[in-house]
């Protein structure tokens, strides 16, 4: 089988004032797999998101979808491309019911162009996606304020509105963080279906047990640098990764 | 001892339960009181006129429905969108002196001189704000202030359309019913689109644009297009208020510019209620009668006109739709507790 460079990142770097978040960070995404990219607090992992999406822009390196550079598009042509994200700071469209939310990536010119303009009714086309990403279909929780559902659904509701979009990379910053083991739980299996279903993944987290059921490959960033690559288990084992999580094992004298 | 208290208790009437199956048309009683709140506007409007039929009265109701149109714009690009736009007065402008140029040079009728105005006022009011579109809140809503300001020291400065003295003996309207009906029914037409635009998939786009514009950005919308989109929509509404205004008195001047339509409309939709589209139309057909009737006092007005203001921004600050729409759906009774 031969692998497919789907997102390929080269030295892109990016400064905050005085703070270089991320630094000189190169890697490859290949076509089907989930990556994992984790790291201390403060390790640029947002920022490398915001980055590869395009809201925020890099001082210097690159990123290439399907070989065409993407560096300098506004966030909504990457999107357009097919490069869906999920938000860490969720600000669900408070004004709007559940299902509503999703109409917004129904109405892109990607999504017509994906369907062939045959899309439907986009209101049942939301229900449906709600319905597959694990809310009960009932005359209740879809027509709820999407502000006024619980953490755990909120995510959920992040998810779909990335689905909605029918990308082709999905970027989650931390969908676990909050979520109970019962809810983690429930979403283990839809990410790997969605991995079936052929979108690439790549997930920023901090639950790394839950992360490494998923994640085949794993990207460890500190202080804006890549730490280490590679499968989780040698990954774990790495003594720099160690240091950068547990801190060095000094005695003092 | 014995602590009695009473409080109130709020129940639900069902309408919208009972709406939506056969129940809801199986009595007189339930169809008339689901279609009465747009009954009581559609006939209400229409009525008006007819109530009051003075001279006075004719052209505040003239402004009235001016001040409802400024209004809709206003609670629309405010509560939908996410822009804060005082730009009535800008509006006003270009639809004003839009129509009025094209009619004392080229001498159209209003009939072609409004729609133009509408439609070309609208294009060059998006245009100019185009730029200021990535700005939020009160960052846009200063500019869109300082815009109509600018535009009268630019006339009066340069002389152009008229200068200082504006363009007089325009064409008006054949007869009194003419300029009421036709506002009328505008303000009408643009309630009504209104509220339907903004359950649309589109108006669904425009308010998640205003409640988070990041996520709609990851969604592969583009932000800045929609809003210029929803700017164009309102100012439509907008230089068709202008434009008619100025046919309504025959003259165009830079009073057109004035502070007070991008005020007003602000005022009405408080008192109003916010988001509603209707809530504006309601405040604008409170307030400028007020405002028109303070008249007498002179300047001491604007006195009553901040305490009524501040009246309903201290006892109802959710505003009057919001309070009716509460009365409608919920039945409220003593409880002993």
């Amino acid at each position: 089988m031969t692998e497919t460079i789907l997102l390929r990142v080269k030295g892109i770097t990016k400064s905050f004032g005085g703070v270089t978040a991320v630094n000189n960070l190169s890697f490859e995404l290949v076509k089907g797999e989930i990556l994992g990219i984790i790291g201390p607090n403060g390790s640029g992992k947002t920022t490398l998101v915001n980055l590869i999406t395009g809201f925020v822009k890099p001082q210097s390196g690159e990123v290439f979808f399907k070989d065409k550079k993407i560096t300098g598009l506004q966030p909504h042509r990457i999107a357009d491309l097919g490069i869906a994200r999920t938000f860490q700071i969720m600000r669900p469209y408070h004004s709007l019911q559940v299902y509503k939310s999703l109409i917004t990536p129904l109405y892109s010119s990607r999504v017509k162009r994906t369907t062939g303009g045959k899309l439907g009714d986009r209101d049942t086309v939301a229900m449906d996606l709600l319905e597959e990403i694990g809310f009960e279909r009932d005359a209740r929780v879809p027509y709820k304020l999407a502000s006024s559902l619980p953490l755990g659904y909120q995510k959920r509701l992040e998810l779909a509105r990335c689905l909605a979009l029918m990308p082709e990379i999905v970027m989650c910053d931390e969908v676990f963080s909050g979520m109970s083991m019962a809810e983690i739980g429930t979403m283990i299996p839809l990410i790997e279906k969605l991995q079936m279903e052929g979108i690439t993944i790549i997930m920023v987290e901090h639950r790394l047990r839950e992360l490494f059921k998923l994640a085949k490959r794993v990207l460890v960033m500190n202080f804006g640098e890549k730490l280490a690559e590679g499968p989780p288990k040698e990954v774990i084992a790495n003594e720099k990764v160690r240091e950068a999580y547990l801190g060095t094992e000094t005695v003092p004298c | 001892m014995t602590i009695r208290a009473r409080r109130k208790e709020r129940l639900d009437r069902g309408i919208k339960v009972r709406a939506t199956s056969i129940y809801g048309v199986s009595s007189l009683k339930e169809i008339f009181y689901l279609m009465a709140p747009w009954q009581i506007l559609i006939l209400g409007l229409l009525i008006i006129p007819l109530v009051l039929p003075s001279m006075y009265w004719q052209r505040v109701i003239c402004m009235m429905c001016i001040f409802a149109l400024l209004g809709i714009a206003f609670d629309f690009l405010a509560n939908f969108v996410g822009i804060v736009c005082l730009g009535g007065a800008l509006f006003i402008g270009f639809g004003g002196y839009i129509a009025g140029s094209l009619n004392s040079s080229f001498g159209l009728s209003p009939a072609l001189t409004i729609p133009i105005a509408s439609i070309g006022g609208a294009a060059i009011t998006t245009l100019i704000l185009l730029p200021c579109l990535p700005l939020r809140g009160i960052y846009f809503a200063t500019v869109s202030l300082m815009y109509p300001l600018m535009m009268a020291r630019i006339i009066e400065a340069l002389g152009i359309f008229g200068g200082t003295d504006g363009l007089p003996s325009l064409a008006t309207y054949p007869n009194i019913w003419v300029d009421q009906y036709l506002i009328i029914g505008i303000v009408l037409i643009s309630t009504l689109a209104f509220r339907r635009l903004v359950n649309e998939d589109v108006g669904v786009v425009l308010r998640s644009i205003k409640d988070n514009d990041q996520a709609v950005r990851a969604s592969a919308i583009n932000v800045t297009f929609f809003k210029a989109l929803a700017v164009f929509i309102a100012s439509i509404i907008g230089c068709f208020a202008g434009a008619y205004l100025t046919h309504l008195y025959g003259w165009v001047g830079i009073s057109l510019f004035a502070l007070d339509f991008s005020i007003l409309p602000i005022a009405a939709a408080v008192v109003g209620g916010r988001g509603t589209i209707v809530g504006p139309v309601l405040g604008a057909f409170i307030l400028t009668p007020v405002s028109e009737s303070l008249r007498a006092f002179g300047t001491l007005r604007i006195v009553f006109y901040c305490l009524i203001m501040a009246g309903f921004i201290v006892f109802m600050p959710e505003g009057l739709i919001k309070y009716f729409q509460r009365k409608y759906h919920q039945f409220e009774h003593w409880i002993e507790v």
